[in-house]
């Protein structure tokens, strides 16, 4: 399965290179630097949403709760004059348990994930929009959370901290999902739930679990956003970001229908539509382009990985026929003098005469 | 002699490596019942496929009318008069029966307008159900329909096209007893009319009542044909395997000891009314037989804490258990290997090891990390005790065979500490080969001192493997035969609710 990251890879070198060949600011310092914020910013809330395609599911509320919690996590701040750590904990509890909810919703109540993240999207963006009147909410002269705002929107040696931090929930995920039991049953019920429910999985907790986690990393983004804009909207902040997140998941190898996907091709994917878009900046393409050409690359990325994956189908298809032969030979010769592993056939026949 | 309605001649097909047909000859003549027999894998689907135009065969003839094809396609087939009634159905749901016969040819009406003319359809559909004896309207919904209703259905649709040979895959796997015998009459109605069916089943009793030939086919290779006079089990069963059925039974080492699992008053969600009494002992083979819809996989559903026990307990050991969910299950010792392997015993896509291991991975983790050495130790152990042919452990289930698959979701339980085991239909879909070795598994097992129930439909598996047998009516036991009382009779007789007539007469 690593092939399908190294693909996307190469695919993200070469785009790069080309970029950089036909505009050499596209690999300067400051771009890479920018693109890296970018990354980490849109990567960290991508890794929930692919831990929630991989159950089978989808999480469409992200963009919506970044502006509720957005606003809140404001408010607390500006308005109530509560410390920045409470604040940041109130918008952490706050999103592991819209996530939580929506998790209780669908594992419990048997919802299609689809309804309960779209109702979720409909009620936070309304709840954001009233508790605020639809008026922007932003900081004020003060510093109320001077040192949080350092922290998430500072660098260390240059390099972003929203980027670091990315790298550091990569890490963490990526071992949760690719070394740790709770990763393996997460695809196994991706793959086949009732399979798993037969293992003796709690199917529930482990898909609620991701959505979650989906939750948490949510509030995680909800802080960085918010410093990197330094002002909540409530009727666009965070718009459309969680099909981001689903694109980057998809272009990251990660099926809708579950059970596929990993943390490393998350990120890739990530990269890569950050790339896709500073590249239409970079070289002059017109603004208005920017999503035909996200969603041209999306389509054919994932075209190309079908056709290799029905290719490789088609191998495994041939090379178990293959197998099968001899055991059917097997089975014919039974009765002759001393078949392999007869010895385990409680009906044995040629002995008996 | 009947018209040859068609023959095949000299049919070979052949995939890489393997030779699926192999000079396959076979004739049908205008109202007769063709049973056609074979072990799985012995070429009688792909033949029937060759017949129905879905794929060409690398060799022979097809000669239908006095024209010689090398291959059809399928709509060919159907102009040829040549209808199916599939293993696995092949209807819509979601829509009426009216439109499921007619589906793809709908009738239209309304002029430039080209509507779909259900009114037409409906009356078209109705004398054919009539025909048939079936009791529902063309326009029920499919959704409601029994399996039995929907194979009406399939039939009504061959007849709907004028069908001249209808070819039947298992049709009878899911039926009842009373729904199997109306079958069959329905076959000699066809049969009295013209019409040529194919019959083809694993169930001898059924095509010694219905055929009027049969044509034994093993390793796509026609091993040989009888006539009615010559049909028996013992001679069909002989030409399957090329060998005689020698008894399945081996006794156990030991004599089963005392304790074992006990289940009182058991009520489940399929029978809310019932109550089940069951127990087994271990170091036996408890078969559980009845007919299909008695209640059996509910009760193993049960006791593995799938499905909610509506009522009454489960003892080991006389100590009462608490099984609310799989993980109760296991965690007790009761293990269940489920019936449909693919759906719910297997995840296919994941490699032989992740499957081996997936019920007991935190054995092989600490703190919640997986330890790849200690997991291949014991996937590879799994798949040489049970010799499971792999090319790897990280060969995707996917591509096993079908024993293969069903070892896989053994070495998955056997890897941990067993008590008791529910077995629900362990060896269907599976070639002779394994069956024997899950026969001697099993018995090994017992051996080693777990009580096994055997969900069982296949009556010479219930009493060539079982060392008693509990048969199952409506959701409850209706009764509990020894060895010396197996019978297929007395197993019927328990299965369709009466009583043993007498210990004497039980027992001839």
């Amino acid at each position: 399965m690593i092939k399908k990251e190294l693909g996307l890879g190469v695919l993200l070198v070469v785009i790069s290179a080309i970029t950089g060949a036909i505009n050499p600011a596209f690999l300067s310092l400051v771009n890479l630097l920018n693109m890296a914020n970018l990354i980490g910013l849109f990567g960290v809330f991508a890794l929930g949403e692919g831990l929630v395609i991989i159950t089978g599911g989808i999480d469409l509320s992200l963009g919506a709760m970044f502006a509720l919690l957005g606003v809140v996590f404001i408010d607390l701040l500006t308005t109530y004059e509560i410390p920045w750590p409470f604040a940041l904990l109130a918008v952490l509890l706050g999103g592991l348990t819209l996530g939580g909810i929506q998790g209780f919703l669908i594992t419990r109540l048997k919802m299609q994930p689809f309804i309960v993240t779209l109702c979720g999207l409909l009620i936070y963006r309304g709840a954001a929009r009233y508790y605020t009147s639809d008026s922007t909410r932003g900081f004020g002269y003060g510093d109320e959370a001077g040192a949080l705002s350092n922290i998430a929107s500072g660098n260390v040696a240059g390099i972003p901290n929203t980027f670091i931090l990315l790298i550091i929930l990569a890490l963490i995920l990526g071992v949760l999902l690719h070394r740790s039991v709770y990763g393996r049953w997460l695809y196994a019920v991706g793959k086949n739930e009732e399979a798993a429910r037969f293992s003796g999985i709690n199917t529930n907790v482990v898909i609620a679990t991701a959505y979650i986690i989906s939750g948490g990393l949510a509030g995680v983004s909800t802080v960085l956003f918010v410093f990197y804009t330094n002002s909540v909207s409530p009727s666009s902040f965070g718009n459309f970001y969680e099909l981001y997140a689903i694109a980057a998941a998809v272009l990251g190898g990660c099926s809708l229908r579950g059970g596929e996907g990993s943390i490393l091709g998350i990120v890739l994917g990530t990269a890569l539509l950050q790339v896709l878009q500073n590249l239409v900046n970079i070289l002059g393409i017109p603004n208005s382009l920017n999503f035909a050409v996200m969603g041209t690359v999306i389509l054919l990325g994932v075209l190309a990985d079908h056709q290799l994956q029905a290719r490789r189908r088609r191998k495994l298809a041939l090379a178990g026929l293959a197998r099968t032969a001899p055991s059917s030979m097997l089975v014919q010769g039974q009765h002759g003098a001393s078949p392999r592993g007869a010895d385990a056939l409680p009906a044995r026949t040629g002995d008996q005469a | 002699m009947a018209e040859i309605l068609f023959e095949l001649a000299g049919i070979s097909k052949s995939y890489p490596g393997v030779r699926a047909l192999d000079d396959v000859s076979l004739r049908v003549r205008r109202g007769e019942v063709l049973g056609l027999i074979g072990e799985n894998g012995a070429g009688k689907s792909t033949l029937m496929r060759v017949l129905g135009g879905v794929i060409a065969p690398s060799e022979g003839v097809i000669r239908i009318g006095g024209n010689d094809h090398a291959r059809m396609t399928v709509s060919e087939a159907t102009q040829a008069g040549i209808a199916f009634v599939h293993q696995e159905l092949n209807l819509f749901e979601n829509l009426e029966v009216a439109a499921n016969v007619f589906i793809g040819r709908e009738m239209l009406g309304g002029g430039p307008l080209k509507l779909v003319d259900n009114a037409k359809m409906r009356a078209r559909v109705t004398p054919l159900l009539e025909r048939l004896g079936a009791d529902f309207a063309p326009e029920t919904l499919v959704d409601n329909l029994s399996i039995a209703e929907r194979q009406m259905v399939e039939i009504a649709k061959a007849l709907s096209i004028d069908a001249r040979v209808i070819i039947m895959d298992e049709p009878t796997s899911s039926l009842t007893i009373s729904e199997t015998e109306r079958l069959l009459e329905v076959i000699a109605d066809l049969k009295a009319h013209g019409i040529a069916v194919i019959y083809i089943s694993h169930r001898l009793g059924e095509i010694m009542t219905c055929a009027d030939r049969v044509v034994v086919l093993r390793d796509g290779r026609t091993v040989g044909e009888l006539a009615r006079d010559e049909l028996s089990h013992a001679a069909m069963i002989r030409l399957m395997i090329g060998r005689d059925l020698k008894s399945l039974y081996t006794p156990p080492q030991r004599s089963p000891q005392p304790g074992g699992c006990n289940i009182v008053g058991l009520v489940t969600s399929a029978f809310p009314d019932r109550q089940i009494d069951l127990s087994v002992r271990h170091g036996e083979i408890l078969g559980l037989a009845g007919l299909v819809g008695a209640g059996r996989t509910s009760l193993a559903r049960a006791a593995f804490g799938i499905d909610p026990l509506l009522g009454g307990e489960i003892r080991i050991d006389d100590a009462p258990i608490r099984v609310a969910s799989p993980s109760d299950a296991i965690r007790q010792g009761i293990y269940l290997v489920p019936e449909d392997r693919k759906k719910s015993g297997l995840v296919l896509e994941l490699p032989v090891r992740e499957n081996v291991t997936l019920a007991s991975l935190l054995n092989y983790a600490r703190m919640w990390l997986v330890s790849g050495a200690d997991e291949r130790k014991v996937a590879k152990e799994q798949v040489r005790r049970l010799s499971i042919k792999a090319p790897s452990i990280d060969m995707e289930v996917v591509t096993l065979s079908g024993g293969n698959q069903q070892k896989v979701v053994l070495g998955k339980w056997l890897s941990m500490q067993p008590r008791v085991m529910f077995f629900d239909e362990p060896t269907r879909g599976i070639d002779v080969g394994a069956k024997s070795e899950i026969y001697a598994l099993m018995r090994e097992l017992a051996d080693q001192g777990v009580a096994i129930v055997m969900i069982s439909s296949d009556m010479e598996e219930v009493i060539g493997v079982s060392d008693r047998v509990a048969v199952m009516h409506e959701g409850s036991v209706s009764g509990v035969l020894e060895r010396p009382q197996f019978s297929e009779y007395n197993v019927l007789r328990l299965a369709m609710g009466q009583a043993l007539e007498t210990v004497e007469a039980a027992a001839p």
